[in-house]
């Protein structure tokens, strides 16, 4: 009862963060576009446009108001879930959105279970014998990952498992022609052109969660509770992954909640060299094209979502590790 | 990692910038980059650079036992030769006939000049507003703090993408620009540290002898937050290092005619089936300094609580 009431204040607490949060960020971004000198109208690259066309595209869109003023129509906007028009497609935002987020979901969502799958097998075996063949070799590998640029090493998976294997699609969502295929053909399609880019996400992060959770693993490996287990004869497979796993896997929860910004930002550099055609790559051709609409709703969703994502692995460590109910 | 290995890779950053900054001054000339003839050459490759008289250079590569033609010859069409050089590509050329080894060493120096600037701007910014929040009363502490943890909420790589995109940087902005965005977590450990530092025994002493706010920081705080600040300063470094590297990658951060690490490994991809090496040594650069500067943080960290 008690124990349930302070895990619904620290939501309730995160829950009134997130507003001030997202709003503070979306204003940042909104002063950083407007301190940059020049505007959409500026931007668009044609060698046909007259000053009186540039000046016409700026009443257009509001562009010539004072800034004060378009802060409160966009703030006003937001507020009531108008995420506004694109200047570049003039169609709502909402929409190039609703298309673009499945693909980043989709996309990050196996990332991150692939990150703590991987981080979770190969912490517990690393574990098992500390200093040993397999926990030396991770070690390697972990360093290596660390230190190796993302782009770098998906530019080697492409060159290995595309063009050298020729076992998975090098870039895209879907093979072309693949809107007549099967429903499951067309999801069996899908999948082998998510393995590229979910694995390139994924395994760099898992190689910092297994560095972690072997930590966390070691650390428990002489607590008394695990020696009593031990001494009441309980085989070492099991006391790993029914005793220890769960408290050692708190601090992980946590790290996982903390990469949450690097997730999203590291999807863009993935989705940039595999083509996804998620949230990344609207991002990149918004910010290039000075779209300033799109580029508030997509930094005001990334915000949410990593603050909703903290939220989310507060949560979950209450859930793990009682002592953090405590500690409230 | 046993501590003669810890010691190697913790002085390898220092190794690096040396390298970067001495390497183009020690290295003989690099041949003329010639895209037509010496193009997308392999590591190891022995090239001539032929001058001739009216000033026309020409580089190509040779077999390693060819005799070189002699200064001051004519070729069968005619050209008169003025000078005959012979040189080595290291690390092979690129797509321009661009030596990859002295691209390298220019473009760290870049990319380090860049990460060391953002790390600067980080630590000042990081130091202020974290020095700033625990002098301050409780009310500025607690909003300083929230902002600083809304600001982590934030994707960085987001705002950084974006203002590299609306300000098509020269190579300088980018300085502010990844300093402005990785300060926070250094302003929450040094609020964090002054505070711990506050509570112990030895400074509530020295307080209560009368030591004045200026001799509690000379000796006391000061000292004790060079080892976690330094910690902390070597891997967000490494972070840098990284984050220009994804920037000069996508095509946003320094201007394609400087070459740095990210762009050299954005070339190289273009090529990826003509030319591994293009793409290959600048990642295994960039690597190499992130994975060493994470072992001197590590060496920090040690000698920091050894000392204390």
């Amino acid at each position: 009862m008690g124990v349930d009431r302070t895990v619904t204040r620290q939501i309730l607490r995160r829950l009134a963060m997130l507003v001030p949060t997202v709003w503070l960020v979306a204003t940042l971004t909104f002063v950083v576009v407007q301190a940059v000198p020049g505007s959409y109208a500026d931007a668009i690259d044609h060698p046909r446009m007259t000053p009186a066309m540039r000046d016409a595209v700026r009443t257009r869109w509001g562009l010539d108001r004072p800034v004060h003023e378009q802060y409160a129509l966009w703030l006003r906007a937001i507020a009531t879930g108008d995420l506004g028009t694109s200047y570049v497609t003039r169609r709502p935002v909402s929409e190039t959105l609703a298309r673009a987020l499945p693909p980043t979901l989709l996309l990050a969502g196996t990332a991150l279970a692939l990150d703590l799958l991987l981080g979770v097998l190969l912490a517990v075996a690393a574990a098992r014998r500390p200093y040993g063949r397999v926990d030396r070799l991770l070690t390697v590998l972990g360093l290596g990952l660390y230190g190796l640029p993302s782009f770098w090493v998906a530019g080697l998976a492409v060159l290995v498992f595309a063009v050298g294997l020729g076992w998975f699609p090098a870039s895209h969502m879907y093979s072309i022609g693949a809107d007549r295929l099967a429903a499951g053909h067309r999801f069996v399609d899908l999948l082998h052109h998510l393995v590229l880019p979910a694995c390139c996400l994924g395994v760099v992060g898992a190689a910092g969660t297994a560095r972690y959770l072997r930590a966390s693993l070691l650390d428990l490996r002489d607590a008394r509770f695990v020696t009593g287990l031990r001494a009441r004869g309980i085989p070492e497979r099991r006391i790993t992954w029914l005793h220890t796993l769960r408290p050692a896997l708190a601090p992980v929860v946590t790290l996982l909640g903390l990469s949450l910004p690097v997730l999203v930002g590291g999807s863009v550099v993935i989705e940039s060299i595999f083509s996804w055609p998620g949230m990344g790559n609207v991002l990149l051709t918004a910010a290039q094209a000075r779209d300033v609409p799109v580029i508030m709703a997509i930094t005001v969703l990334g915000a949410t979502a990593v603050v909703v994502g903290n939220l989310v692995a507060d949560v979950a460590y209450a859930i793990v590790d009682p002592r953090a109910r405590e500690a409230e | 990692m046993s501590l003669r290995w810890g010691s190697i890779a913790a002085w390898t950053p220092g190794v690096i910038v040396a390298v970067c900054v001495l390497g183009p001054w020690l290295l003989p000339d690099p041949p003329a980059a010639d895209p037509v003839h010496a193009a997308l050459l392999p590591p190891l490759s022995r090239v001539t650079e032929v001058t001739f008289a009216d000033g026309r250079t020409r580089t190509e590569p040779v077999a390693e036992t060819a005799t070189l033609p002699a200064d001051d010859t004519t070729t069968p069409s005619g050209d008169r030769i003025v000078r005959v050089r012979e040189a080595r590509l290291w690390l092979g050329s690129d797509r321009f006939g661009r030596d990859v080894l002295r691209d390298l060493l220019v473009g760290g120096r870049v990319s380090l000049v860049i990460a060391a600037g953002a790390v600067l701007v980080a630590l000042l910014a990081g130091l202020t507003v974290g020095l700033a929040a625990t002098s301050g009363t409780g009310w500025i502490d607690g909003a300083m703090m929230r902002i600083v943890d809304a600001l982590l909420a934030f994707p960085v790589l987001f705002l950084v993408i974006l203002v590299a995109a609306l300000i098509q940087p020269g190579p300088w902005a980018l300085v502010p620009v990844l300093g402005l965005t990785s300060w926070m977590g250094l302003a929450r450990l040094v609020r964090g540290q002054v505070l711990a530092l506050r509570g112990r025994g030895f400074i509530q002493a020295a307080r209560v002898s009368g030591a004045t706010s200026h001799q509690l920081w000379r000796w006391h705080y000061l000292p004790n937050l060079v080892g976690p600040v330094g910690q902390d300063v070597a891997l967000r470094a490494g972070e840098l290092v990284l984050a220009e590297a994804t920037l000069s990658y996508l095509g946003l951060g320094v201007p394609a005619t400087i070459p740095t690490w990210g762009s050299m490994v954005r070339e190289g991809h273009r090529v990826m089936l003509d030319g591994w090496w293009l793409a290959t040594f600048p990642g295994i650069a960039i690597a190499v300094l992130v994975i060493s500067l994470a072992a001197t943080a590590d060496r920090i960290a040690a000698r920091w609580r050894r000392a204390g």
